[in-house]
């Protein structure tokens, strides 16, 4: 029934074609001949799938882009180049965060390894960029201010401004897809063309122009890919499904932020996995060919790109650099000028050497002291133990034997499985020491501190070492040996739990005595570098890890690295509520008033627009809703914006929320420009709100004053925008002279709310 | 519906049993009898039909639901009459397997034709075994008056054994158990009306067992320092733990109804009511002075009395009664703990989607529609932030003395507690006027308070990195009060430091000097850098050293909570910026806490760019009198001296109320790990466990362990649901339509309530970062405990089809029940702290290696 209502509707809607920008299309017929489409609806409650049956037939009667299309595309194009390319150059200084990714694209240019938190497509292509336009890699990118001077930065920032000016495009082509209107389209591209937070974000070397394209690059992939449901397994339907899964794999190789558009598309697919299975007309294997399609292309594909990217990153990377502590001996042994490349040390452990000591737990420190005491009130007030990730003189540690009588001459004699030693810090001679007090942080196990004075301490000093898996009389081998630390007094093991001390500590992570026995890499360590004048140097080969171990290591130490990223105390720091509000932006450039100046900040009518069409919009759903549900009898033309609104709406409101809402419950210390992707998604529903609002005028006046004022609405907006754009351009192409707040600025006036900072 | 009862004329009785869902309902019937008989017997017709009509309206149609008819009433078997005549009583049984055909003939029955008689004899089989039990009390007076009473024998006996279980003994040990020491502690200060502020939850939780205190005679001084601290004899234990207690034992009732609520049988509301009697962990949370027991209870009666509404017909307006206790128990749930907001959520989402299925029923009238949806409304969103506020409402009227949290609130709150603050501000004057003398306090430093302070150093010419400074006086911010805290407001025009008279009043926007009250000196501040945050301006007392750095002490006041664009500076309520006239730098205070050279007092910076509303640049006058002396030596005298005179300022309820809310979601503790915290994935597998007590000399312990067996059977049950519901469901899309529609919409409903429960209540843990414990899982274990029976009858009933099988179910299902009980025992000792278990019997009850179990040493 509903669904030969809905056919009938359609040939209507397709013979009077009232809506402007449409031609008419032979919609009926072709609906009536397919009958995998008819099968959709069939047998099905009417709520759920009638819905998306009366969608698709729509989508896929119109699926060639209505008439005008290519005009209108070039002027948006045209519009979003210019704006973004507009004084791409200035300030011919680094900018903000300019200052890392900027660093990181010479580091590929150098091949030196670094670590870095975000997965590393984003900076190969800046790299590219730079390499591509004659960069050299030897800009320092010091500090934000550093004048570039010679250095060819401009390949890097163009590569991020082109990128950026795909976004309008893609948003009026996803927009025109969701609701074929070329209004809502065009008031979208509008939205993002002359918003000054886009234009600023798109001009400088930073991760988040490329983020957003290929975000946008899949969400418009996924939406081309719905409309050709109804020819499965043809050659554009396989286009769309790996193209798809390529911008999902670039969208997470430049930052993990990608994974919400994972989300998006994972839900869409879901959901259309759900009304094939429901179409009883298909058999299970045609379903199962439908998943089997989706889960190469959606799911290996990206995997296997991503894993790609990753490799690349790693030959790329070959030398020594900065972020070698991160990671485990086995990593560092790759790295060319790394101490443990082509290793050369004492192959066994020694009494009298002197020795750093690695946890075995991925991205663990290493076992550290300094001239500084637990504060009162944690444990008792002796030196501090942590573990450190950086390579420092104070890992260092040297081996004695309980009684401290070295034999003085000959070969010193090696350690074996079961021994007691006494471990002493070699920069402040105290030894390593635990008691029945408890730790700082995890108040389960016991404190470790430093104890003692040129290696007299006392009893609680003493640690016995057992080789994992290993026999009494075992040599410790260096390097390759799991060793573990019993504390002889306590019985309990040598620890690092992961956690980070507070300010007193350092920030550096916690090391305790754990009572309980289990045998876990927290209580695992291995000896990494070892140095005995008296023992011959041997050229030990580590073993090389494989790929996959690479490659899990370094996502586990990117995801401690991100969740380290802690809110400091006094620093304010954006709130998510704040950024819809447009409450605060980012200082990219310049504080004084003979600087010059660049902040980011979204045009405030345009983000303040979206805000109210946010709650325009569920408004308009709740009404749209309501009245389908009662059945209240509506027109074939409020009929399809019910469905444009519900449809292509609701899947925009989704992508939204999965851009924001996650960055409530985060940790991690938050910035403005967080906002931008979810602020796309915010843009393209507002397009459709607006474009439905305004057709839907004739609610209140009859035809003619109807079209009228359904005009006057456009104008109206369009020239709030311009407007808006030429008071506001000054954030995004900089402003000097004085500050805002005094009354012969350029921006005078214009500071509407105490919180922005220009 | 009414209950049934059949009446012959000579007294005679007859009694027929029928599925009874109200279980304890008494109808006094003041007829004669011959109208009695009548009325009565058209009652008969629609009760006998009334099961069926009563779950769904659709059900009748189904051959499976002849089988849940069945089911359920087969387990009603052995019905006690008792006929009261004339003050005689007469018991009497009647055959069981009896009444068990009886039902079987009901009109519905014979829609079970295709049932093989095999199934008859088994239903009869178990019937006899059965338990459960409904009988009907019926006492007949002499004549007209006739009272007729049916008791759920089953509910009562649950109920009893809930009672039993939870309250005896309650007194013992008498010692302070576990958290009783937090809790403790606010109890006393309900007795004794002072102020305090927790932030682990709203205040009605508190208030409960302020409740029970009060009740007991408790006077509230008690400290509450140490667990295990001797209770003294002048306090009843027995009172403070008695409502959490009591609460804890109602679930298991409320577990029971809830069942039935959810459609299924007495038998499985018997194994809900007795998984939850029998779980240890839950009793030793009830028997103390914590709140988790209070907030299942309210959890589960929200969701039993939602169920009620919904069951019940939609002719009869009585039922939104209903939807009103459940609207208020979600208030009282959210009230006790945070947590119920979780299940607050559920409960709205269900009743959103009831109400969704209503607006779209297109038989019922517009008008119809829109007054249920607002009366929904009312009773699920009015109703509950009204009694949310009505919580505060309370215990702010409680609470009007000064106590230990006063500091971490404004001035203006402060001032409106009786005693602290209001004594020493009560009765000063209103407007500051120039020659005022003030404290200025920062609202930043909670939770801390701290004023506007200087003293005679001056900063070091060089800081420990070798930076210079201006070498001026020290200004800082200072955490006690002080006479150095004193400021003069000065007008930068005259000279005087006295008050005129009348007081000429500081407005928005007006230029002040601060002048220091015991070294004179004045508020300065210039482009040097501060000594801990360098991007900021020092601040000091200026000192002209004549080395050509000017004075820079021109202040503009600047009024944040104004309302009008001349707005008088007033003490307490007026939240000033002060806005430094020649670098439009903003007083404000750093956080950072100087080195010894600065007496590790606070550091005052002044800061340009300011970022809108901190509360960091935010002062407000404290103390403030009007100052009469010119001579700086009286004036020190005069500083020296108390302030008063006589004025009373309130604040409104919604003022105090938005304060202490904010507050409380605002205050961070320093949350370091506990001995026993633990992580919510350890909960699951009860990893862990909790020592609630220990006797002070003997090996006699308390320990927070759930029941072992009921803890897996839970999980299991989570388990099969979930694959149950995962396959259903599929197969329901290829067009399987596997449970008639009644049935599933049973189903779909015992997941959205359990797993929905479940979820509601476990999952948000795992992104909290607070210090969580085992008791933390304990209302989403009660909703495991819903699931576990009614999915086991669910399999009984529309999984299992041979005899055999089903047998072999109940066979499991009673072992299960036993091991429950059994484990139920063995723990027992840790449970109630009695007996005292030998080294080696509390080494057999250590069944998991993280368990902490402890062992005294002789």
């Amino acid at each position: 029934m509903a669904r030969e209502e809905c056919v009938a509707q359609w040939s209507k809607t397709g013979d009077t074609s009232t809506l402007r920008n449409r031609k008419p299309f032979p919609a009926s017929e072709q609906t009536l001949l397919t009958p995998s489409g008819r099968g959709s609806s069939g047998g099905d409650t009417q709520s759920s799938n009638g819905t998306s049956a009366q969608f698709s037939s729509r989508g896929r009667s119109s699926h060639a882009p209505p008439g005008g299309g290519v005009p209108l595309l070039m002027l948006v194009a045209g519009l979003s180049f210019s704006t973004r390319l507009h004084k791409i150059t200035e300030p011919p200084h680094v900018c903000w965060d300019e200052t890392h990714f900027g660093k990181m694209g010479s580091f590929y240019i150098n091949r030196t390894f670094f670590f870095d938190v975000h997965p590393p497509l984003g900076k190969m292509l800046i790299g590219l960029a730079g390499y591509m336009s004659g960069y050299d890699g030897t800009f320092p990118f010091v500090k934000p201010g550093d004048k570039y001077d010679h250095h060819n930065y401009w390949g890097m920032r163009g590569l991020c401004a082109v990128l950026g000016s795909f976004l309008p495009i893609f948003a009026y082509l996803i927009v025109l897809e969701l609701s074929r209107s070329h209004i809502a389209a065009l008031i979208t591209a509008t939205l993002l063309i002359f918003d000054t937070g886009c234009i600023t974000i798109s001009q400088y070397i930073l991760l988040d122009p490329i983020l957003m394209f290929f975000i946008m690059a899949a969400v418009l992939s996924m939406v081309k890919f719905n409309q050709q449901k109804h020819r499965p397994f043809n050659a554009s339907w396989w286009l769309w499904l790996v193209l798809t899964g390529i911008n999902l794999a670039g969208a997470l190789g430049v930052k993990f932020v990608g994974l919400f558009v994972i989300f998006l598309v994972g839900l869409n697919t879901v959901w259309d996995l759900w009304r094939l299975l429901g179409d009883l007309s298909l058999l299970l294997v045609d379903i199962a060919k439908h998943l089997l399609a989706r889960v190469v292309g959606l799911i290996l594909l990206p995997l296997f790109l991503y894993i790609t990217i990753f490799a690349i990153h790693f030959v790329v990377l070959n030398k020594s650099g900065p972020g070698d502590g991160f990671f485990s001996s086995a990593f560092q042994s790759r790295l060319i000028g790394n101490n443990l490349h082509n290793a050369s040390m004492p192959e066994y452990l020694a009494y009298g050497s002197t020795i750093t000591v690695k946890n075995l737990r991925i991205a663990g420190g290493y076992l550290h002291s300094h001239w500084h005491l637990y504060p009162e009130g944690v444990g008792s007030r002796q030196q501090q133990v942590t573990s450190y990730l950086h390579k420092d003189y104070n890992n260092l540690w040297l081996v004695h034997r309980p009684d401290s009588n070295e034999s003085q001459s000959g070969t010193p004699d090696l350690v074996r499985h079961g021994d007691i030693i006494r471990l002493e810090h070699k920069e402040t001679t105290r030894n390593l020491h635990s008691h029945l007090q408890e730790a700082p942080l995890t108040k389960k196990h016991f404190q470790v501190t430093g104890y003692g004075i040129n290696g007299t301490g006392d009893a609680n000093d003493l640690w016995q070492v057992e080789v994992c898996g290993g026999r009494r009389g075992d040599l410790v081998k260096v390097l390759r040996s799991k060793v573990r630390f019993l504390h002889r007094a306590t019985g309990c093991v040598l620890y690092s739990s992961g956690k980070t001390l507070p300010k007193w500590g350092w920030e550096q992570v916690e090391v305790t005595c754990s009572p309980y026995l289990k045998e876990t890499p927290s209580s695992q360590w291995n000896i990494e570098d070892h140095i005995n004048p008296k023992l011959p140097n041997i050229s030990l080969s580590v073993l090389k890890p494989h790929f996959l171990e690479i490659l899990l290591e370094s996502h586990i130490v990117m995801i401690r690295g991100n969740s380290g990223l802690k809110p400091k105390d006094n620093e304010m720091n954006s709130k998510p509520w704040h950024w819809p509000l447009n409450y605060q932006g980012l200082r990219f450039s310049g504080v004084n008033e003979t600087e010059y100046r660049v902040y980011l900040l979204g045009n405030p009518v345009l983000w303040w627009t979206n805000l109210a069409c946010l709650g325009l919009y569920l408004i308009m759903v709740a009404v749209a809703s309501i009245a389908l549900q009662r059945g209240f009898p509506l027109g074939p033309k409020r009929m399809e914006h019910c469905h444009v609104l519900m449809g292509g709406g609701g899947l925009l409101l989704l992508g939204w929320m999965l851009h924001y809402a996650p960055f409530y419950v985060m940790g991690r210390v938050l910035y403005y420009h967080h906002y931008f992707p979810a602020m796309l998604f915010s843009s393209m529903l507002t397009g459709i709100t607006l474009d439905i609002l305004l057709k839907s005028t004739d609610l209140l006046l009859c035809p003619p004053y109807s079209d009228w004022l359904q005009r006057v609405g456009q104008m109206v907006l369009l020239l709030a925008v311009l407007y808006s754009f030429y008071l506001f351009h000054p954030l995004s192409y900089g402003m000097t002279g004085p500050l805002a707040h005094e009354p012969g600025s350029s921006m005078a006036g214009l500071k509407w709310m105490d919180s922005w900072e220009f | 519906m009414s209950p049934l009862r059949f009446h012959n004329n000579e007294g005679e009785l007859k009694s027929r049993v029928v599925e009874r869902r109200h279980l304890l309902e008494v109808s006094l019937l003041p007829w004669i009898r011959n109208k009695c008989l009548r009325i009565r017997s058209r009652h008969l017709v629609t009760c006998l039909q009334s099961p069926a009509n009563h779950r769904s309206p659709d059900l009748h149609t189904h051959t499976h639901t002849d089988t849940q008819n069945v089911t359920t009433d087969r387990e009603t078997p052995a019905a006690v009459t008792i006929v009261t005549e004339g003050g005689t009583a007469e018991l009497r049984a009647v055959p069981s397997a009896d009444r068990t055909n009886q039902t079987a003939e009901s009109p519905i029955d014979r829609h079970n034709t295709p049932e093989t008689p095999g199934r008859d004899t088994h239903t009869r089989s178990e019937a006899n075994v059965s338990l459960s039990c409904c009988s009907r009390v019926s006492v007949m007076l002499q004549l007209p008056l006739l009272v007729t009473a049916q008791v759920d024998l089953v509910l009562v006996l649950v109920s009893v054994l809930g009672l039993w279980t939870r309250l005896s003994r309650l007194g013992c040990p008498n010692n302070v158990v576990f958290d009783e020491v937090y809790y403790g502690q606010f109890v006393s200060l309900y007795m004794k009306r002072v102020f305090f502020i927790d932030d682990s939850g709203p205040p009605l939780g508190h208030m409960i067992l302020a409740l029970g205190a009060y009740l007991g005679g408790f006077d509230g001084n008690l400290v509450w320092n140490r667990i295990g601290a001797e209770y003294p004899s002048s306090v009843s234990v027995w009172s403070l733990r008695l409502l959490p207690a009591l609460c804890g034992a109602l679930c298991v009732p409320l577990l029971y109804l809830l069942t039935l609520e959810l459609n299924f049988s007495h038998l499985a509301a018997l194994g809900a009511a007795l998984l939850l009697l029998l779980e240890n962990s839950l009793i030793v949370q009830s028997r103390f002075m914590l709140l988790e027991s209070v907030l299942i209870f309210f959890v589960l009666l929200a969701f039993f009395s939602y169920l009620r509404f919904h069951n019940s017909p939609n002719s009869s307006w009585w039922r939104f009664s209903w939807l009103l206790v459940s609207g208020a128990s979600c208030a009282a749930a959210i009230g006790v703990k945070y947590m119920g907001v979780f299940s607050y959520l559920l409960l709205l989402g269900v009743a959103s989607l009831h109400t969704w299925n209503l607006i779209g029923d297109r038989t019922v009238s517009h008008l119809s529609v829109c007054v249920q949806c607002v009366c929904r409304c009312v009773c699920l969103l009015v109703v509950p932030v009204l009694l949310y506020l009505f919580w505060f409402y309370v215990h702010l009227s409680l609470l009007n003395r000064s106590g230990p949290h006063d500091q971490l609130m404004s001035s203006a709150f402060q001032a409106s507690l009786q005693g602290g603050l209001s004594r020493i501000t009560q009765g000063q004057p209103l407007e500051v006027a120039y020659g005022s003398q003030v404290t200025l306090r920062s609202s930043a430093s909670q939770p801390i308070p701290c004023w506007l302070h200087s003293h005679k150093a001056n900063y070091p010419i060089r800081y420990e990195n070798g930076r210079g400074s201006s070498h001026q006086q020290q200004v800082t911010c200072y955490p006690f009060k002080d006479v150095n805290n004193w400021w003069i407001i000065k007008d930068p025009g005259r000279q005087e430091l006295a008050v005129g008279s009348p007081p000429r009043p500081v407005r928005h926007g007006d230029v002040v000097q601060l002048v220091h009250g015991m070294t004179s000196r004045f508020l300065n501040s210039h482009d040097v850098a501060a000594p801990m945050s360098p991007y900021a301006q020092e601040v000091s007392g200026y000192i002209d050293f004549n080395v050509s750095m000017a004075t820079q002490n021109l202040w503009r006041v600047d009024i944040s909570d104004r309302e009008a664009e001349s707005e008088v500076w007033k003490t307490i309520l007026s939240e000033v910026r002060l806005v430094h006239v020649n670098t439009s730098a903003v007083l404000k205070l750093s956080g950072v806490s100087l080195p010894d050279w600065g007496f590790r007092q606070l550091e005052v910076v002044a800061e340009k760019l300011f970022q809108s509303y901190s509360s960091s640049l935010i002062w407000t006058v404290e103390e403030h009198r009007y100052g009469t002396s010119q001579e700086q030596k009286e004036r020190e005298a005069e500083l020296h001296s108390p302030t008063h005179i006589d004025v009373d300022r309130k604040i409104s309820f919604w003022a105090k109320f938005l304060e202490v809310q904010w507050k409380m979601l605002t205050v961070k503790q320093e949350d370091s790990e506990h001995k026993y915290s633990s992580s919510p994935l350890e909960w699951i597998t009860m990893e862990t466990n909790i020592a609630y007590w220990l006797h002070s000399s003997t090996n006699a312990q308390i320990h927070l362990i759930g029941n072992p067996v009921s803890w897996g059977v839970a999980n299991l049950s989570l388990l099969a649901y979930q694959l149950l519901a995962a396959v259903y469901l599929l197969r329901r899309r290829r067009g399987f339509k596997d449970l008639p529609e009644g049935v599933w919409g049973q189903f779909e409903c015992l997941g959205c309530v359990c797993v929905g429960g479940w979820l509601v209540n476990f999952l948000p843990f795992l992104l909290m970062e607070k210090t969580l414990f085992l008791y933390h899982y304990l209302p989403a274990l009660c909703f495991l405990y819903l699931l576990s029976p009614a999915l086991l009858e669910h399999t009984h009933t529309h999984l299992l089809s041979s005899v055999t099988q089903r047998r072999t179910l109940c066979v499991c299902a009673s072992a299960v029940t036993l091991l429950v009980f059994l484990s139920y025992r063995t723990f027992c000792p840790l449970t109630y702290g009695s007996p005292e278990l030998s080294a080696n019997q509390l080494q057999g009850l250590k069944w998991r290696d993280t368990w902490d179990i402890l062992y005294r040493r002789r």
